[in-house]
């Protein structure tokens, strides 16, 4: 359950412009038999404006898209940008389709399909709230400690746990409280960033 | 009076002041409009107010929003310029709602004005509220809400260039009450820059030359043109027209793309999709490369996506990224406009001196020519009552030398208009391709003649569609329109009677128009000039009669009322499994597949 090192691979990329977003990534031959559903991670800046996030889930919703998280907050207060990152599937075909769409916007500055760019690092972060007593509490507290996952609010009766980290071990946590006293949960959804030297 | 926020905008070259209304008709003024079509209401009263005082921007007032943003459809597609729209707030920009639906689906540059409730009222459900950049999210380019009189004039000049660039498209400017009032500084267009949108318009080099290498190695090649062409202005259809000459290869338009390239020349082979020529479809089915320019493959044109094209490299010129790799997958996909990729692509085809294998095009061309000996568009007029066919190709050879402007509802007599008009040239063909809305021609034909005024403009209808829009009329006699609507009349809603019966067992659910008006006295109630033909020997004579009328005229042409648009593509089915009449579709079952198909 230890994080895997996270120093490796810092140059494996820098061929990849962030302008190459509207180069179909894939050959068309792969595009025509690929009929399996992918997972991406895409990652938007868009100007910090009334009404775009609803542009972007509107999007989504109104061409059957989906959405397995989104996370948005304002990055660069300076120049009023915020970054969308979404988790989406589909076919290679619809995966494209998104992105192209995602650039359509007019708000949208920037669309970067992380999954296919290179490493990336992807994080999330969950509140769990525990319920419990007797063993079970200190079992509930003991797997927090293996998650390395903080204690943020406590009582007699419940701890409240922070943890950051990969999706599925956010899930792994959360299913082994679930015989513990699990009573609420909260995620914030994936953030991501590309690894190396450069940005979006 | 006016309820004054504080002008906190940037004041770069003048500090005076003006209400945000005397921004928006300065803004116009600069961004070259000289038309408005609208409907007041009362959260756009100040903006009337100012257009009042002023005399460089002439308003058409219409009976329907709805007719507002088709008017402005009409003038841009006729024109190539963005089309302007005022109207109120609440149920003024509902009723626009299907306009710009329209023009967002086949790309015509709009901006249209909003009234919304004073900033402080909206969220309150006040009187004639709504919510309408909610509501018009989906079906524009782009759209904004005004808060502060200080943004307005940078927010105007983003909208025109938003609509005009790119994918041309709708954009909605929301503009409360008390913004219209508020005093600000004007910016004029050239300090106006965008942030984020910033359209390809040149395509890769490196694509375009593989693009000419492919196309100059086919055998069977074929040029697939569309709306697109339209867009990007008249130097692409010329273009296009050059490249076809050079390769000698042929060329099929859409509905949209229809004009791009002259009817009647010996490389067309008519419109294609589930109406389109047999030639140009069995063309389509067995091309070996295909070249698609300005054309999204719309279902209506590919018909089953496993078995369009299948002996095909495909090679397709769009503006729009989304629009590559949507439906069909090509081999050589080119981002960029129209126009600068055809220049390109004929300046490579003349330097390497391409020629396609003469052989093989000859081949080729028999093949085609053979498809053409089918006579798919062939009709039999007979007898007094009129086939509809034998109606629109009269129409087309008594206009056919006065460069006319011709506009369509939706249906049946749509389709007869495309297959059976001959159209020479670009933005002389306005219709409801995407949408298909019915009501779209009147309003688009008004549209078009404020524009054209001393042009001879026809709206070809159906007597179910005209009267989506029918109140029109009144606007055509308000400013002299001398429009033409000649409605070809067979008493049903033709095109659902048409699937009714050859794929829901001839059940004719609500498809028949009964009580229908007399179209005659319904003109003459107008103020305008009734016309009817009920017979084929009859025809020519009103026909002339209707041209020589200077007055708007609605001609009543009543035609054979069962007969059926062919051919016909089924839902369902491919390019080569075409119905070509009546006695062509005993043996064919369309699949549960293409019976859910729109």
């Amino acid at each position: 359950m230890a994080q895997k090192p996270m120093a490796q691979n810092t140059t494996a990329q820098g061929s990849r412009s962030p302008s190459a977003q509207n180069a179909t990534a894939q050959s068309p031959e792969e595009l025509r038999v690929s009929t399996h559903t992918e997972k991406r991670t895409i990652a938007v800046l868009v100007d910090n404006e009334p009404g775009v996030l609803a542009r972007v889930i509107g999007l989504f919703s109104g061409r059957g898209y989906n959405i397995e998280s989104l996370t948005v907050t304002e990055v660069d207060p300076e120049n009023a940008l915020s970054r969308i990152t979404v988790v989406t599937s589909g076919t290679p075909m619809i995966l494209e389709q998104i992105k192209a769409q995602l650039g359509r916007l007019v708000p949208v500055h920037k669309v970067s399909d992380l999954t296919m760019a290179g490493p990336y690092v992807e994080r999330e972060l969950a509140l769990v709230k525990v319920n419990g007593a007797g063993e079970k509490r200190v079992e509930a507290l003991r797997i927090a400690d293996i998650f390395k996952a903080r204690v943020v609010d406590a009582s007699h009766e419940h701890f409240v746990f922070e943890m950051t980290g990969k999706t599925d071990k956010l899930d792994a946590f959360v299913e082994l409280m679930s015989p513990l006293g699990l009573i609420d949960v909260s995620r914030t959804g994936v953030v991501a960033i590309q690894r190396g030297p450069e940005g979006l | 009076m006016s309820t004054q926020t504080m002008p906190t905008g940037e004041t770069t070259t003048s500090a005076e002041q003006l209400t945000g209304s005397e921004i928006v008709i300065k803004a116009l003024i600069e961004q070259e409009v000289d038309t408005i079509f609208g409907y007041p209401g009362g959260a756009v009263l100040p903006l009337y107010d100012a257009l009042f005082k002023q005399n460089s921007l002439r308003h058409y007032l219409v009976r329907h929003e709805q007719a507002a943003v088709h008017a402005a459809e009409g003038y841009a597609r006729s024109t190539g310029r963005v089309g302007v729209v005022l109207v109120t707030s609440g149920p003024g920009a509902t009723n626009a709602v299907t306009g710009l639906t329209d023009a967002l689906m086949d790309s015509i540059p709009l901006v249209c004005f909003t009234g919304q409730v004073p900033t402080h009222l909206i969220g309150n459900d006040a009187f004639q509220e709504a919510d309408t950049t909610g509501i018009t999210r989906p079906c524009t380019k782009h759209n904004y809400l005004v808060k502060s009189v200080a943004d307005l004039p940078r927010i105007i000049h983003e909208a025109f260039h938003v609509a005009r660039s790119g994918r041309p498209g709708p954009v909605v400017i929301d503009l409360p009450k008390d913004v219209q009032q508020a005093l600000g500084a004007y910016l004029p267009k050239d300090q106006v820059k965008h942030r984020s949108y910033n359209p390809q318009v040149k395509g890769e080099k490196g694509a375009i030359e593989r693009a000419v290498e492919l196309f100059a190695g086919a055998k069977r090649p074929i040029i697939y043109s569309g709306g697109g062409v339209i867009n990007s202005g008249d130097r692409a259809s010329v273009l296009l027209t050059e490249f076809a000459r050079l390769t000698g290869a042929p060329i099929t338009n859409t509905l949209m793309g229809l004009g791009a390239y002259p009817a009647g020349d010996p490389q067309f082979l008519g419109m294609l999709g589930m109406h389109g020529t047999y030639e140009a479809n069995l063309a389509m089915h067995g091309c070996d490369v295909m070249l698609a320019v300005g054309a999204r493959f719309d279902d209506r044109v590919t018909g089953k996506l496993s078995e369009f094209a299948p002996y095909s490299k495909k090679i397709q010129v769009d503006i729009d990224p989304s629009s590559i790799n949507k439906n069909v997958v090509v081999d050589v996909p080119i981002v960029g406009d129209v126009a600068h990729v055809l220049e390109e692509m004929v300046r490579l085809w003349k330097q390497r001196q391409h020629k396609l294998d003469p052989n093989a095009l000859k081949t080729w061309w028999s093949q085609i020519d053979s498809w053409r000996q089918r006579k798919c568009l062939h009709f039999e007029q007979t007898g007094d009552v009129m086939k509809p066919q034998y109606a629109i190709n009269r129409l087309y050879e008594m206009t056919a030398d006065r460069d006319a402007f011709i506009t369509t509802e939706v249906g049946q007599h749509q389709m007869w208009a495309a297959q059976y008009y001959q159209f020479q040239k670009p933005n002389r063909w306005m219709t409801s391709g995407g949408l298909g809305t019915m009501g779209y021609g009147l309003p688009a034909a008004m549209g078009v003649q404020v524009a054209h005024p001393d042009a001879l403009v026809i709206d070809i209808a159906g007597e179910a569609s005209i009267l989506m829009n029918m109140q029109e009329m009144s606007t055509l006699i308000q400013y002299r329109l001398p429009v033409k609507i000649f409605i070809v009349n067979n008493q049903w809603m033709g095109m659902v009677r048409q699937w009714q019966q050859l794929l829901h067992g001839e059940r004719y659910a609500e498809s028949y128009t009964d009580s229908l008006p007399d179209f005659v006295k319904l003109a003459e109630a107008y103020g305008a000039v009734g016309i009817r033909a009920t017979k084929a020997a009859e025809l020519d004579d009103k026909i002339r009669e209707m041209l020589e009328t200077p007055k708007p005229v609605i001609f009543d042409c009543c035609v054979d009322e069962v007969e059926n648009c062919f051919p016909m593509i089924p839902s369902g089915s491919a390019h080569n499994q075409m119905l070509l009449g009546p006695d062509d579709h005993a043996d064919h079952k369309t699949s549960e597949d293409g019976m859910v198909l729109v």
